[in-house]
This record gives structure tokens, C-alpha cells and sequence, in this order.
């Protein structure tokens, strides 16, 4: 009868851990084959778990798409016709039948709030997708092409901001008369500037790289190279941009409106509303304080939500 | 090492290359002086071949790739690819020319846009090409390059932060190849990469060359991976040819006093000290004023008379070796050869 080798056998322990090691690499290779089939993890998946991991951020998101949702069914949500005058019922404080109260010609002033949000959002979302267009294509026209395009870009830039922007804002709203579309406008002359300047900066950064050049070398023209390679990395830059120019724009609206030239009456706007309230700031002081907190509270969700999204987007934050 | 290659077939020919960079001076951007990046280079490369330019950093290795590829216009010179004058295309002809020279870059990091997915940076070229007129075509080319490169099809929709430097250049060698060019210029292809990530590259690019007939020219300063990799071998220093010979011939013979300090200094796996070993003194004089006469005269350990006030030509000492230095001049007189006593004034005073 063979004896059958003890454990403590090292030629059998040796071949033990060698029979183990190859079960182990096995397992390894499995769970390699296995990580290959796994989703791709792209630039905006990572984004987005970053994003989600501050707090503050995403509440600001849900109170701009809240914002976003109030202003498309403004029709909806409003109690009462927004521009409807009961003059036996102005003035009222905040009661059942008015929640926020009712104003100087009896409107309820909940349903101007709500018909006001259009106003705000469309005045800071539309003047700022424009600043974004002429930003985006002066500030890759000054950064791409160089030499004497970005010295006269650059002083244009220089001018434009050089101006007090209120008093270029009034210009501009007299030369092109008051109404929301010339307010889209005005502001979206006014806020290219900056854009313009951080777009020139990333491009002058980027044009020099060496998927650019490979581009080149492959017979790339501009136009490909400007829309493949310079607008897909200037994206993060375009979107926290575009964010932070948000409340600046409804600020803007908000002086504008409330020093008469902006959007005309009846049609209500968060600026406007508190306008017509310093006359009765003394005994109606809810009339001025609500648009002032329906201002306060979306400027200060865009601002933050564009803090948050620069921290996410910034592939320098992440560590 | 081209098995393919064929000495009679001249894919790629530059004649007199030459590189300024002025330099900027004063309110009115007059400029009076400038860099001599590269100083009439001439050389060809065949069909299949591994054609390697080595040199120190800054001795215009690259800057002559550069060159070739238009990525900057030379001052003067031309090259010539497959019969035609490629310095002097335009338009159309210019990109379908373009489709037969492509470059592999040195850092595998910054070559590949981070936005662009695996499969959209190597179609790149195809599809500024516009070689193939339905998507099914170009996805399917993208396939076969990926897997002639070793890249898994699974990483079609990937990203390049996802992958580690050695796929990453196997990402950027695809892009190169994907319209099969008659030549690639390989700029320092290797020398970002681990030295075992180096072998498999180079394998990968030998054996494309194998199967594709691919010319290469190999810009490297890594002189055993040219010995390994190179047909023919020119050697460069401050923007000039010092010497060109075949890989066999340059390495075991070598002619140019810079050559042999070159060879001396490569480390080995021996018992030698480095004391007993040439190396060589100073530092490479500056591009924007080089020395007179032999560039290299400086720091010559050979250096005569006659360095510091002629040009040397390049003459033919052995057959397809050509060498850039006086010694071999045979119509010298003494008086020229005697040699120059005076110390370099950068030379280092030896300590004791």
C-alpha cells in the first residue's frame, strides 16, 4: 500500500499554492473580463456622481426646475387672470381667497408672481443663450485665429466692459425701445463680454494641443476643428458661464423694470411689482416683500447651482 | 526592421531643409535675429524602412518632423513624397497627400482629445478623408485597425482617461494607421511609456510595418531602442546632420566625434566605469548664435584648426555612410589639421 503524502510534504504545499495562484489569476482574469463589460463611465457620468454628492447643488437644481416648471404653467397654477382689477378689493393683505394679497388696482398678487417667473426666467435664459452665441464664436475667433482678430476683439471686449453697465442698459433700452424682446437683447449684448473672455483663454489653452495638430495633419479645417475639438472642451466652461450670467440677467431685468423700462404694464414682472409697491411700502410692506423674495430666492438658486456645477465640471477640482 | 524594405523604392525625400525661428523684437515686431532650428538637412527614407533620427533635446529632431508633416512651414527646402513636392501643395491635393503621411505623437496623454470617444478619434482621419460613404464601412475599418493594434472592440464607446499610456498609444498608433500612409513619423514614441510598455509598442510597430509596409522615421534620443528598431540612422545636433549611416554600420563604426561620444554613454549591463568613458563637456551651445564653422567644434575632443572656420561637408567614407567632419577631408593641409590647443571656454575645470 502507498503511503499517501502528509500534508506537511513540501513538495505537495509548493504545488498546493501553485495549483491556488493559477484558481486566483483565474478569478482575476474573470473579474477583468467582467469589468470590460461594464458601462462606459464617460466625462458626464463622472460629472454627474460628483454633482450628486453636494447637497446644496441639487436642491438649487429642484428649485430651478421648479422655477422652470411654474413659469411653463404659469396658466395652470395661477388662482386668478393676472392682469384682472377688482378695484373694490386693492390693497388687501394676505388672506385665504389672495394667499400673498392683492395690489393697488385689486390684482392678486400670487398670480402676478407666478405670470412674473415667465418673465424673469425667459428674460434670464434668452438674453444669456445670446451673450452665450456672441461670446462663444468672438471668444474662439480671438483665441483660434490670434494676431490682429484678437486685438480688435479684445478691444471691443475691453470697451464693452469698461462701460457702467446700467447706464449702457438704459442706452440701449431707449435707442431700442422698451418690450421683453429688446430686453432679450440689451442683456444679451451686455453679458458676451465675459464669456467671450474665458472662451478666448481655454481656446488659446487648447489650440496648441496635440489632438488638434493630429487633426491638422490630417487635413482638418477650421470650422472641424472648432466644433469636434474646441466646443466639446469648452462646454463645462459655456455651461457655469451661462449659470452665473443667469441672475445677473434678472437682476438687470428686475432695475431695468423698476426704473420703467423694462417690461411695460400690465404685464407683470418681478421688478415692475416692486416698483409700483414703494408707494405703499408703509402700509402694504408684503406688496414689495414677496417679489423681493421671489427674486432673492432664484438668483440665489442659480448662483448657487452654477457654484456647484463649476465644481463638478472643472476636471481641476477633482482630486 | 523592414522586412519588406526596398533600397530602389523612395517613398519620402527632403532636400536641404532648413528651419528659422525669428525672434521678436522691439514695438514693431522687427525681428534681426533668429533660432537655426534646422540647418539643411537632407535625407530619404524607402519603402518599408525604419528611418531614425537621433540627437540630444533641442537639436531639431522633432522641429524636422514638424516640418515634413507642414505642422510648420519650413524656411527652406523641400520634400518630396512619392515624386511630388509636398512643401508646395495646396487645397485638395494638399489633404489627399496628407492621407499618406501621419505622425505618432510623443506623450499619450495630450494627443487624444478627452472628449472623443476610442472609436471617433481613430476614425478621425477617415472621416476628414470622407473614405468610405456608409457608417456600417467606416465603424467596420475602425474595427479591423483596433484589433491590429490590440485594443479589445469593447472599448469602442470608451473615453481615453479611462485607459492606462501604452493603450493609450496604441489608440494614437491606430489613428495613424488607419488610412494606411506610406510614411509615419514617430516622435519620441516610446520614451513616455514603462520599459516593458516600450517592447510591446515597439513589437506592435514592427509588426505593423511587417504587414503594411509602412516607412517610418523614428525620432528618438533612446539610442538602444534605435539600434534595436532603425534600417538607417542620421545622426543631429544643433539643426545640423552630423552623420547618416545604416544601423549595422553606424554602431559598430562610427565616424563623427559626436557619434562616438553618443555611443560611449549608452548605459550597458557590463563591467565598465563610466570615468574611462568620453563624455562629453560643456553644454549645447545656443540655437540663436551657433558656433562658427563645425557646430560641434566647442566640444570636439578632435578639434583642429580648421573647425572653428569652415562648414564641414559631408563626405562618403564608407558607401551610404556619410559623415559631417573635417578628419575626413583628405584635401586639408597640416597647417588646418594642426590641432586647435586652446580649451574650449566652457570646458569644466576638472576638481581634484
Amino acid at each position: 500500500m502507498m503511503l499517501k503524502p502528509s500534508k506537511s510534504d513540501p513538495k505537495v504545499e509548493r504545488a498546493e499554492r501553485i495549483a491556488a495562484d493559477a484558481v486566483a489569476a483565474q478569478e482575476s482574469e474573470r473579474a477583468k473580463a467582467a469589468s470590460g463589460k461594464r458601462k462606459a463611465s464617460s466625462y458626464w457620468a463622472v460629472s454627474w456622481n460628483i454633482f450628486k454628492r453636494n447637497k446644496l447643488g441639487v436642491f438649487c437644481l429642484g428649485v430651478v426646475i421648479a422655477l422652470v416648471l411654474v413659469a411653463i404653467f404659469a396658466p395652470l397654477l395661477a388662482p386668478y387672470d393676472p392682469d384682472a382689477q377688482t378695484l373694490t378689493n386693492m390693497l388687501q393683505p394676505p388672506s385665504v381667497a389672495h394667499p400673498f394679497g392683492t395690489d393697488e388696482y385689486g390684482r392678486d398678487i400670487l398670480s402676478r408672481i407666478i405670470y412674473g417667473c415667465r418673465v424673469s426666467l425667459s428674460v434670464g435664459i434668452v438674453s444669456q443663450v445670446i451673450a452665450l452665441a456672441i461670446g462663444f464664436f468672438a471668444g474662439v475667433a480671438a483665441g483660434y485665429f490670434g494676431g490682429k482678430i484678437d486685438a480688435v476683439i479684445s478691444f471691443v471686449i475691453q470697451v464693452f466692459s469698461s462701460f457702467p453697465f446700467l447706464l449702457f442698459a438704459i442706452v440701449v433700452m431707449f435707442v431700442l425701445g422698451p418690450g421683453l424682446v429688446n430686453l432679450y437683447v440689451a442683456l444679451g449684448l451686455l453679458g458676451w463680454t465675459s464669456t467671450a473672455r474665458l472662451i478666448r483663454g481655454d481656446v488659446m489653452r487648447l489650440k496648441g494641443s496635440e489632438y488638434i495638430q493630429s487633426c491638422k495633419i490630417s487635413g482638418g479645417k477650421s470650422f472641424r476643428i472648432i466644433i469636434k475639438h474646441l466646443l466639446p472642451n469648452c462646454v463645462s466652461t459655456l455651461i457655469v458661464v451661462t449659470t452665473l450670467g443667469i441672475p445677473n440677467a434678472i437682476l438687470s431685468e428686475a432695475s431695468l423694470s423698476f426704473l420703467g423700462l423694462g417690461v411695460q404694464p400690465p404685464t407683470a414682472s418681478w421688478g415692475s411689482m416692486i416698483s409700483a409697491s414703494q408707494a405703499y411700502i408703509q402700509t402694504s410692506t408684503y406688496y414689495s416683500v414677496i417679489p423681493g423674495l421671489a427674486i432673492i430666492i432664484t438668483v440665489m438658486a442659480f448662483n448657487l447651482l452654477g457654484d456647484a456645477l463649476r465644481d463638478a465640471l472643472d476636471p481641476k477640482m477633482r482630486s | 526592421m523592414g522586412k519588406n524594405m526596398d533600397a530602389n523604392d523612395v517613398v519620402l525625400e527632403v532636400e536641404h531643409l532648413t528651419k528659422h525661428y525669428p525672434i521678436k523684437k522691439g514695438l514693431f515686431g522687427k525681428s534681426d535675429t533668429c533660432v537655426h532650428a534646422v540647418e539643411d538637412v537632407s535625407f530619404e527614407v524607402h519603402r518599408g524602412e525604419t528611418f531614425a533620427i537621433v540627437g540630444e533635446s533641442g537639436c531639431g529632431k522633432s522641429t524636422t518632423g514638424k516640418c515634413i508633416l507642414r505642422l510648420t512651414e519650413p524656411t527652406s527646402g523641400t520634400v518630396m513624397l512619392d515624386g511630388k513636392d509636398f512643401t508646395s501643395l495646396k487645397g485638395d491635393d494638399l489633404v489627399e497627400a496628407r492621407k499618406k503621411l501621419k505622425l505618432i505623437f510623443q506623450d499619450p496623454y495630450s494627443s487624444l482629445n478627452p472628449r472623443m470617444t476610442v472609436a471617433d478619434i481613430i476614425a478621425e482621419p477617415i472621416d476628414i478623408a470622407k473614405t468610405y460613404a456608409t457608417r456600417a464601412e467606416r465603424d467596420a475599418r475602425v474595427d479591423q485597425i483596433m484589433q491590429a493594434v490590440g485594443l479589445d472592440l469593447s472599448y469602442r464607446a470608451r473615453y481615453p482617461h479611462e485607459f492606462s499610456g501604452g493603450q493609450r498609444q496604441r489608440i494614437g498608433i491606430a489613428r495613424a494607421i488607419v488610412l494606411e500612409p506610406e510614411v509615419v513619423i514617430c516622435d519620441e514614441p516610446v520614451s513616455a511609456l514603462d520599459v516593458s510598455v516600450q517592447a510591446k509598442v515597439i513589437n506592435l510597430l514592427e509588426k505593423l510595418q511587417d504587414d503594411m509596409g509602412i516607412s517610418f522615421i523614428f525620432i528618438s534620443h533612446d539610442l538602444s531602442v534605435v539600434k534595436h528598431i532603425a534600417d538607417n540612422v542620421m545622426v543631429m545636433y544643433l539643426g545640423h546632420m552630423m552623420e547618416r549611416a545604416s544601423d549595422e554600420e553606424l554602431f559598430s563604426n562610427p565616424a563623427h566625434p559626436y557619434t562616438q561620444a553618443l555611443l560611449d554613454v549608452i548605459p550597458r549591463i557590463r563591467r565598465e566605469r563610466i570615468r574611462d568613458k568620453t563624455i562629453l563637456q560643456g553644454d549645447v551651445p545656443s540655437p540663436t548664435n551657433p558656433p562658427s564653422g563645425c557646430c560641434f567644434h566647442t566640444r570636439c575632443t578632435k578639434c583642429m584648426r580648421v573647425c572653428g572656420e569652415r562648414v564641414p561637408e559631408a563626405h562618403e567614407i564608407a558607401p551610404g555612410h556619410l559623415c559631417a567632419c573635417h578628419l575626413y577631408d583628405e584635401s586639408l593641409t597640416d597647417e588646418e589639421r594642426t590641432p586647435a590647443v586652446e580649451v574650449p571656454l566652457d570646458a569644466e575645470i576638472p576638481q581634484a
